[in-house]
């Protein structure tokens, strides 16, 4: 450790961290909903990892391990707040009522609105199983709870989705080239959502 | 007409979308902040820690 510009350890987990930024912020938006918060968030794990190395346990999947941290940090500092309720399906129903121009961007906007109104538990399980593949297990391992929890819940964010936009004819076609543009609009907005 | 078929699809596109609207936000560039923050860490190790 004399000069910075030594060549990095490729065992020391701390330069590995660096690696899995983008995943954590991309996880932490799907549970904040607002690209500010999310990164607050990303700093707040970063500080409690570096802290907390100790619990690593080298050749594990770091990813999970940061992962724990952050879902961890999200639900206790949301827990001092309370200010964040699982959302009642009215606002869901209220944010699509609108009904979208047979346009791709809008329809994005309504997927990931549809996205964003599911509850925060179900948004977290397709976060880590459909969106960063991890397996039931290990999601189930990160959330503390039953591997048949996360199955549900993913089946239940899944089925909810297919719900909210089959109503609304939601034309997928056009959506996937959309979805950049919809993930950063809705980070933009997400605030007045949440609000 | 299918409607089990259709929703299978859906399922499938969902899980898709999902899977790409992660991915673009994971590829994202790393704000400074966070770069800098991993940066002070690791100074304040070395510092506390001293050599070795």
């Amino acid at each position: 450790m004399v000069k910075n510009n030594e060549p990095k350890d490729p065992q020391d987990p701390r330069e590995e961290i660096v690696t899995h930024l983008g995943p954590m912020r991309a996880f932490a938006l799907s549970l904040t909903r607002n690209g500010a918060e999310a990164d607050d968030l990303v700093q707040e794990s970063l500080v409690k990892a570096w802290k907390n190395l100790d619990s690593f346990t080298p050749g594990t999947n770091m990813q999970a391990w940061l992962f724990t941290i952050l879902r961890n940090s999200f639900y206790s500092s949301r827990r001092k707040v309370a200010r964040e309720v699982s959302d009642p399906d009215g606002i869901a129903a209220g944010a699509l009522a609108e009904k979208p121009a047979h346009d791709g961007r809008l329809a994005m906007n309504d997927f990931m609105a549809a996205f964003q109104n599911l509850p925060v538990e179900q948004r977290e399980a397709l976060s880590l199983v459909g969106a960063s593949g991890f397996s039931y297990e290990e999601a189930a391992d990160m959330c503390g709870v039953a591997v048949g929890t996360i199955k549900s819940r993913v089946n239940r964010g899944r089925a909810r989705l297919v719900e909210l936009l089959q109503s609304e004819g939601v034309d997928f076609g056009d959506m996937t080239d959309r979805v950049t543009e919809a993930v950063v609009n809705a980070a933009g907005r997400s605030g007045g959502v949440a609000a | 007409m299918d409607e089990k078929k259709e929703k299978d699809a859906l399922e499938e596109q969902i899980r898709e979308n999902l899977q790409r609207a992660f991915m673009e936000k994971a590829q994202e560039n790393v704000p400074d902040r966070f770069m800098s923050l991993l940066a002070q860490l690791k100074e304040q190790d070395e510092a506390s820690h001293g050599e070795e």
